[in-house]
């Protein structure tokens, strides 16, 4: 008989106090509570974090990389959002 | 390495994929961009990295069983402790890659299932059985540290989340090689019996752990693919030389003699060894093994007996909903 699929959770961790919890990997578990524990097992068994979050995987939506050109051009053609766009005369000095 | 049924060829299938894609695909390969779940891929590539990274989690829970045999008879409580934490790594490990393998599109209970029927293979390594204490040290000093030698490439492999699920294994991985060999400098230090329980184990070990890196180059058809995906970065016999001379040293500070009289140190540096018995890997890897019916029995008991747990889990995490539901309804 087939083995039954448990869910899929995200996982982030929080490694030091003052930094973002980042994505480290998934797993199965039947609930957040069972997710947590075994997130703390398989994450976590040398000091990697101060924080767990779980997130149903199926909970996240993704952008389409086959777009990605589309969806990040704005952020790549409007140089005028960088400080390097604008010319500061030379004897203000840094700004 | 724990991947050597994939030596075997089966078949060419890119023909059929969209020519253009697959040309696009393989300009990214080779400017060494990472290729992410959710990017396309050609099926070849797709199916061998599931087949790959499935049979490398295989063989990190069945690895977990010959050590997972010493746990309670391990000689002091520093022992008992270092191995429930080895093999407790190695199940993390396990669930690691097949979480990056599940990325591919097939779920980790399809993947187990598929080694539970005997249809995915694991390495062949994990077939030889434990006999004496000296072969923890062993196979913490020798497999672990093959395995070390093939996962390094593995963190630059082309598929992003397996060469981030190799980088945490690497981590862990040299804790594993170091503890064996502290076992072996201590028996080696320790009473004629001591040192000839570790020499026995060398002598065991010593021909299955350089079959670990799989056919020869020249008998490996499934090499040239992987390469040019940068799934494979050297070839088996590179590596099994690379592992054979970081060995003999350290075979020689324990005093220990390896069981290859034949073996002899080239003008390059390079130690030569004998030729490799690949009827005996063939053997291994047909299910023919010294522990091949042992291990499977032993994954099918643990997984049968654990149906409970996850029916009752999954019970009792729908019962949680429903309330929920039903409150949310009032």
């Amino acid at each position: 008989m087939a083995t039954p699929n448990t869910p899929l959770w995200e996982v982030f961790i929080r490694s030091r106090n003052g930094l973002a919890h980042k994505h480290v990997g998934s797993l199965h578990a039947t609930d957040a509570t069972l997710a947590l524990q075994a997130a703390r097992d398989i994450y976590t068994r040398r000091g990697e974090g101060l924080s767990i979050w779980v997130v149903p995987s199926n909970a996240i939506t993704a952008s389409d990389p086959s777009e990605k050109g589309m969806m990040f051009e704005p952020s790549e053609s409007k140089i005028y959002r960088h400080p390097t766009f604008y010319d500061v005369p030379d004897e203000v000095g840094h700004m | 390495m724990y991947t050597q049924a994939l030596n075997s060829s089966d078949g060419d299938d890119r023909g059929i994929e969209d020519a253009a894609r697959a040309a696009q695909f393989q300009a990214r390969i080779d400017d060494d961009e990472r290729i992410e779940a959710n990017d396309w891929m050609p099926a070849a590539y797709r199916k061998t990295l599931t087949r790959q990274i499935s049979q490398h989690a295989h063989s990190e829970i069945v690895g977990m069983l010959p050590e997972g045999n010493w746990i309670t008879r391990a000689p002091s409580l520093r022992r008992k402790a270092a191995l429930l934490a080895k093999v407790q790594d190695e199940c993390g490990h396990g669930l690691y890659l097949y979480a990056a393998a599940e990325t591919l599109g097939t779920s980790r209970e399809e993947l187990v299932d598929l080694m539970l029927s005997g249809k995915a293979k694991y390495s062949s390594i994990f077939n030889y059985p434990t006999l004496t204490w000296a072969d923890i040290g062993t196979v913490g000093w020798l497999v672990d540290g093959a395995a070390i030698m093939n996962q390094i490439p593995l963190c630059r492999c082309s598929y992003g989340p397996y060469a981030r699920a190799m980088i945490r294994v690497c981590k862990e991985e040299s804790f594993h090689q170091r503890q064996g060999f502290e076992i072996m400098v201590t028996l080696c230090r320790g009473t004629e019996e001591q040192k000839a329980m570790a020499q026995n184990a060398l002598e065991r070990w010593w021909w299955p752990v350089l079959m670990m890196f799989g056919p020869p180059d020249k008998a490996s058809q499934h090499s040239d693919t992987s390469t040019k995906w940068k799934i494979k970065r050297f070839s088996n016999d590179e590596l099994r030389q690379k592992f054979v001379d970081a060995t003999v040293p350290q075979a020689q500070y324990l005093g220990l003699t390896i069981p290859d009289p034949g073996m002899k140190q080239n003008a390059n540096g390079n130690w030569e060894y004998s030729p490799i018995d690949w009827e005996e890997f063939n053997q291994v890897l047909a299910g023919n093994g010294p522990c091949n019916r042992d291990r499977l029995a032993a994954r099918r008991k643990a997984h049968e007996e654990g149906a409970w747990v996850r029916e009752a889990a999954m019970a009792y995490a729908e019962k949680r909903e429903n309330r929920k539901l039903a409150q949310a309804a009032e």
